[in-house]
């Protein structure tokens, strides 16, 4: 699993690190997401999917 | 049939779109928005001025919607399905806030907000959080009873965490919750409001201008910051500060309330709720509460900036878009059996705060607030029960700025 963020639609909800906070993170400064780990091992997959589909901005897409 | 008829003819039909709950079934968002989400998730209905916007009920049309950049939250533009008369008379003088602002001035604006509501910085306040919280139950249980719940724990909990990260002086808290409740109860008059609110900015800016000669580690000295560096202008900063506290205040308020009248109404799930340890459990527990009282019911306002076709509707540019966040979070699709309240079903996709770009900022520090509270309280009170029959609880009328309930007696 392969993951993609995109900064510039991120509107720093926090919903990604609620739901996969070893994936995830937000920048100190404004809050925009922090990809931690760009290939999550599966055990997490199931959490990632979570995020990606409870970004309210759409900026995680995932490339399985 | 000339065309004219025809669109007469089924405009009389129109669905009138309002808040208006089932009184026997106040937690329950009104049976004909329901019953609209079950063939018309997309359709045209009628609203108070007597406009016909577009009311969209789905869960997966609204995210579409939400999501839209076609789609504006522009209060200025002629045709935006205002809530009520008020809102449609002041709305040329609003300003541009994190609000009604797309795109850019949207993320400009927003961007100098969201620093201190992230989620790792929630979660290191749950400590806070919960001790506020343990104090105000050491309280409330200390004292006589019945007592109302409302002003003993619902309140007070989001009023000092809102003035602890603005950065409110523990020694003006009293002013502070005062006006601050003031300014969002639908039983005050608007002059009473209007004065509350001067009052609470003007406040705000004298501490913005504190700040500024002494910075503090808090979100008002942040503004005062930007306010140095020419990013904010002192009313800007204020407006910015009055739209944190209100925002964070009556929402949290009426779910700590509203959902203790759940769950007391269901004693199985209380039962259950009482039983769970693990954190992430309680979290999923809280959004479905989230979920099933969706209190911000009146309903998201939109426009739509140009003409595109939307599942099967042609929206044009200046049609008016109503969302109305409980029809989402009932909507079978996505939630089955919506009527249920099942806290461990997995409930995290639910619409209570919005949706897209505007979905709420607060999010983190209310679910915490909840998570906290509904993971204390009925264990530290196993016996907390209505002290009126639930008949008798006064459902706050369908125009407030969330749906609650006023006060809710409660003893043990
Ligand atoms: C349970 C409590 C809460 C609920 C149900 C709630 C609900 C909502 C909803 C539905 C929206 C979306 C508005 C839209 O789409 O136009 C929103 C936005 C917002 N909320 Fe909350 N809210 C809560 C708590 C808070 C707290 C604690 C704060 C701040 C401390 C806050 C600040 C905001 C702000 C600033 C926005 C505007 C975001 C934007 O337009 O980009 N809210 N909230």
């Amino acid at each position: 699993m392969k993951v993609v963020v995109d900064e510039e639609k991120c509107v720093a909800a926090g919903q990604c690190v609620a739901a996969a906070m070893d994936v995830f993170d937000q920048r100190e400064e404004d809050g925009i997401v922090v990809l931690l780990d760009e290939n999550p091992p599966a055990a997490l997959a199931e959490d990632v999917r979570n995020a990606a589909a409870v970004c309210p901005a759409l900026a995680i897409r995932i490339e399985e | 049939m000339a065309e004219s008829d025809t669109r007469q003819a089924t405009e009389e039909r129109l669905y009138f779109y309002q808040d208006d709950r089932d009184t026997t079934c106040p937690f329950a968002p009104p049976p004909g928005l329901r019953a609209l989400n079950d063939h018309a998730p997309v359709t045209r209905a009628r609203i108070w001025d007597g406009s016909t916007p577009w009311l969209v009920t789905g869960h997966a049309a609204q995210r579409a919607i939400l999501s839209d950049p076609r789609v504006s939250s522009n209060d200025k533009l002629a045709g935006f399905p205002y809530p009520n008369k008020a809102m449609a008379e002041t709305a040329h003088h609003h300003p541009l806030t994190i609000f009604n602002a797309d795109g850019a001035d949207h993320t400009r604006i927003r961007r100098m907000m969201t620093r201190p509501f992230t989620r790792p910085r929630m979660e290191a306040l749950r400590p806070q959080i919960q001790q506020f919280t343990d104090e105000l139950i050491d309280t409330m249980l200390a004292g006589p009873k019945p007592v109302d719940l409302m002003h003993a724990l619902s309140l007070p909990l989001p009023s000092l965490m809102i003035c602890a990260l603005l950065g409110v002086p523990y020694e003006d808290h009293d002013f502070f919750q005062e006006h601050a409740s003031f300014a969002t109860r639908s039983d005050k008059t608007t002059e009473e409001q209007q004065a509350a609110n001067q009052a609470l900015g003007g406040y705000l800016a004298g501490l913005l201008q504190k700040k500024m000669g002494e910075p503090t580690e808090d979100v008002l000295s942040d503004f005062a910051t930007r306010i140095k560096d020419g990013d904010l202008t002192l009313p800007e900063a204020t407006l910015l500060s009055m739209i944190l506290l209100i925002a964070g205040h009556e929402t949290s308020a009426n779910m700590i309330t509203l959902g203790t009248a759940l769950l007391l109404d269901n004693p199985g799930q209380l039962a259950r709720l009482r039983e769970i340890d693990d954190t992430r459990d309680v979290a999923n527990a809280v959004d479905e509460i989230l979920r099933y009282l969706t209190v911000a019911t009146f309903g998201q306002r939109r426009i739509a900036a140009e003409d595109f076709t939307f599942e099967g509707a042609d929206i044009k540019a200046g049609d008016g878009i109503i969302v109305p966040l409980p029809a989402g979070n009932w909507d079978p699709e996505a939630f089955p059996e919506p009527e249920k309240l099942d806290l461990t079903r997995k409930a995290n996709h639910h619409h209570a705060f919005g949706w897209g770009i505007h979905q709420c900022l607060g999010q983190q520090l209310a679910r915490i607030e909840l998570q906290v509270v509904f993971g204390t309280l009925y264990r530290r009170v196993p016996t907390l029960r209505l002290a009126v029959e639930r008949d008798a609880l006064a459902f706050r009328p369908a125009d407030a700025l969330a749906f609650g309930i006023g006060e809710l007696p409660v003893t043990w």
